[in-house]
């Protein structure tokens, strides 16, 4: 029978990693942009909180993890305002179109 | 008083006139009454001078009063400027002070109502204290300094009415006459630096005496006394530059009775005067030839001048021709006697001509005047007692000097065999009684010609009138002798004019002026001190002679002026016609100023054009020329710069430009372009270092 071990946990986390790079690298809008963000936090979430089960570590993996979680709701809140006031300059929250670093 | 205390009354006198003209010409203007103050101090300086020359003549009469500070020091050699009293220089600050004080006064009529009156005064005391420079100094470089001063003093003078294109023309041309002269003078006084190494009369003296000579020779010292008296030349407008004189008479007339006739143009006699001493034989006879040309020539032409100042002034050429001719011939006594009885009666005569043109409202013409006897009697009187002594009419002062320089001349030529002077002497003496007769008659005498400004003619202010009477009165004989046909016998030639010390070596003077002995100081014999007895001998037995000639041509002159003019027994009109070149020649001042205008001043004009030209042409050429080249250099340059220098430049630009072009691409502002380069990146990283 199968037992979940801590590579199985290891492969979903990466899977999540990379689903969120991908989702950063190709998505337009910024709001799904943030989303992939938020997607790689919580790969990094599932990683600490494997390590913290199968490691010898005791409850700091957790702990880091809780806190991970509440950077990643402070993050998101100031994210948004960010979107927001993007989107009251450049009347549009399309990545592509806020070019204006290059010039 | 002590010799000190004579020195600082000296230089008391010689800045007094500097403190008016100071005041005068910078308050003159906003304080209407400073010319009182200028002529104040001219007064004073007069008293003090009178003083000075009392107290010199009577306590120190055979002293030589010197003293000298160290003005600067170059090296070694020190320069040292200094006062020197002696009997010349008092008797002679005398006659200046008085002369300017009476023509301060004489001024403050005559110059009424002029619109610079307050500057005019300020010039005269500006003269007044350059000519006190000139008497006071003992040496050669403050003469210098002092012969400029009075220089532009007579420029400024003579120039005085501006607005008359005339006068500062004349004013010019004395400037310019008379630089020609101070040239040679200049010349002179460095020759005889670079010599001695001192300006000082008595070293320069004694230097010579103890056998120091220019270049080693007496004609070096020929050459440097005919240097110095070159000065003389310009100054006392002897011949060749006597051209500036009469032109000189565009100035105000109590100028030109002061400054051209009495004292500036007299300072030339003086310095041949002061360095009587250094002169060689050679040098007294050149200056004795020039002295009697420039007597002669003017006199001829002063017959024939309607004028009446051209006419006063070739008659001061001529007077002044006679002292430098009596300096020549070793007279010097009586030359310097001449020199201060010629300064009293030629300032009355010039003031009084200044009387007649200020009764005729500024007219000059002798011709447009006539009959003024009744109407200017003082001017009439003091100017006919003027007359008398510049014709050397017995009782007057003008006689005893100029039957002294006559019996001088007389004597000279009975030693060497010179007989052109005393006759040219002669000759004059009846031309001077000739043309001063001539110009009293037909301005004091016969009928009015111009009835209108007869009429309104008037004598002139008392202001005006009693310096001419002074004058008049200083032109007697009494001042100087009490026999009035023997100078000898007055205690101005008997113990205050005495001949110099001649420190040329023997061989280099005329022979009559080697002394027969050794003549120990103090011995206060007169001719004897430094001429010989023959001399003394030849000037005794001269003086009858040349008394009863002189008293002869005068006469005859006198008499010829009053048959031709008074009488008319002879028609002068004809008498001209029959003899026009002669006549032509006389009037037209025997071309002198056509021949220096075509000559000289053409000459110079031509050269400037030659030189013009050249400027023009070759020098323009060359600078052209090399504007050219440096041009054809730098457009070459300039293209270098151009295109090797600026296409280096550019193509970097341009190169850097591309490369950026290719960088570019990588930067396009996308943060999802940059994360995706991050970790391409990162992998690449990775794989490289392989930390696992």
């Amino acid at each position: 029978m199968l037992t979940v071990g801590l590579n199985h946990f290891l492969i979903v986390s990466s899977i999540l990693f990379c689903l969120g790079i991908f989702g950063i690298v190709t998505r337009k809008n910024a709001v799904m942009v943030l989303m992939g963000i938020e997607l790689i936090l919580n790969a990094a979430n599932i990683n600490f909180v494997a390590f913290s089960r199968y490691g010898n570590f005791g409850y700091n993996g957790q702990l880091m993890a809780l806190f991970v979680i509440i950077l990643a709701a402070a993050e998101a809140a100031i994210a948004l305002a960010i979107v927001l006031n993007i989107y009251k300059t450049f009347a549009t929250v399309n990545v592509d179109e806020i070019d204006r670093l290059k010039e | 008083m002590t010799e000190s205390s004579l020195i600082k009354l000296a230089i008391v006198i010689l800045f007094l006139p500097l403190i008016g003209f100071t005041f005068t010409i910078f308050f003159g203007k906003k304080i209407k009454y400073t010319y009182i103050l200028e002529i104040a101090t001219v007064g004073i300086a007069f008293l003090l001078s009178a003083f000075l020359m009392f107290t010199k003549l009577s306590s120190y009469v055979d002293n030589e009063i010197v003293s000298e500070f160290t003005w600067i020091t170059f090296g070694s050699t020190e320069i040292k400027l200094g006062m020197l009293l002696d009997n010349l220089s008092v008797i002679m600050i005398f006659t200046v002070t008085l002369i300017s004080f009476l023509v301060h006064i004489y001024s403050v009529a005559y110059m009424k109502g002029d619109i610079r009156f307050s500057r005019y005064f300020a010039y005269l005391g500006l003269f007044t204290f350059s000519m006190t420079g000139i008497v006071f100094t003992h040496n050669l470089l403050m003469m210098y300094i002092f012969w400029e001063l009075v220089g532009i003093s007579s420029y400024l003078l003579i120039g005085f009415w501006y607005e008359k294109k005339s006068a500062s023309d004349a004013g010019k041309k004395a400037f310019i006459v008379n630089r020609v002269g101070d040239f040679g003078m200049f010349l002179g006084i460095l020759l005889l630096f670079i010599t001695y190494g001192t300006f000082s009369f008595d070293s320069i003296f004694s230097q010579i005496a103890s056998g120091v000579l220019p270049f080693g020779t007496e004609t070096g010292l020929t050459i440097a006394g005919l240097l110095i008296f070159c000065g003389a030349v310009g100054k006392s407008a002897q011949f060749p530059l006597h051209v500036w004189l009469p032109d000189a008479m565009e100035g105000p007339t109590p100028v030109s009775a002061l400054i051209h006739a009495a004292t500036m143009v007299a300072a030339g006699v003086y310095l041949v005067a002061r360095v009587f001493g250094m002169l060689t034989g050679d040098a007294l006879f050149i200056i004795a030839l020039i002295g009697m040309i420039s007597a002669f020539i003017p006199a001829t032409i002063a017959l024939t001048q309607n004028d009446i100042k051209k006419v006063l002034a070739y008659s001061t050429v001529s007077q002044l021709g006679y002292m430098i001719m009596a300096l020549g011939v070793g007279a010097f006594t009586f030359a310097f006697m001449h020199l201060i009885t010629h300064a009293f009666f030629k300032a009355c005569l010039f003031l009084g001509s200044g009387s007649v043109i200020h009764a005729m409202h500024h007219e000059q013409d002798i011709t447009r005047m006539g009959g003024l006897r009744k109407k200017l009697p003082l001017t009439y009187y003091t100017f006919l007692i003027a007359t008398l002594a510049l014709a050397g009419i017995p009782l007057t002062s003008g006689f005893l000097s100029k039957d002294g320089i006559l019996a001088g001349a007389t004597a000279f030529a009975s030693l060497t065999g010179h007989w052109l002077f005393p006759i040219a002497g002669f000759l004059v003496a009846g031309l001077t009684a000739f043309y001063m007769f001539r110009l009293i008659i037909i301005t004091f005498h016969g009928k009015p010609v111009d009835e209108h400004k007869y009429e309104h003619a008037h004598e002139s202010p008392k202001l005006m009138v009693v310096p001419l009477v002074v004058l008049a009165v200083l032109s007697l004989f009494i001042w100087f002798t009490p026999n009035p046909f023997n100078a000898d016998a007055g205690i101005f030639l008997r113990d205050w004019v005495k001949a110099p010390e001649i420190f040329v070596p023997d061989n280099a003077r005329y022979d009559f002026m080697v002394a027969d002995h050794v003549v120990s100081p103090g011995e206060s014999s007169f001719y004897e001190i430094v001429y010989s007895e023959k001399y003394s001998e030849a000037v005794h037995s001269a003086h009858n002679p040349a008394i009863i000639i002189s008293l002869l041509m005068a006469l005859g002159g006198i008499g010829l002026a009053f048959l031709f003019y008074q009488y008319k027994k002879v028609d002068v009109d004809k008498l001209a016609e029959r003899f026009k070149p002669l006549y032509n020649l006389s009037y037209n001042k025997w071309y002198f100023d056509e021949l220096y205008n075509g000559y000289i001043v053409g000459g110079t004009l031509l050269l400037s054009r030659v030189l013009a030209w050249f400027d023009n042409k070759v020098i323009d050429g060359i600078v052209n020329g090399s504007a050219a080249v440096t041009r054809g250099f730098s457009s070459f340059s300039g293209k270098f710069d151009n295109i090797v220098i600026d296409g280096w430049v550019n193509f970097m630009a341009y190169l850097s430009g591309f490369i950026g072009l290719i960088f570019r691409k990588f930067q396009t502002g996308k943060v999802q372009t940059y994360i995706v380069l991050v970790i391409f990146s990162l992998v690449i990283l990775l794989f490289l270092f392989k930390p696992f």
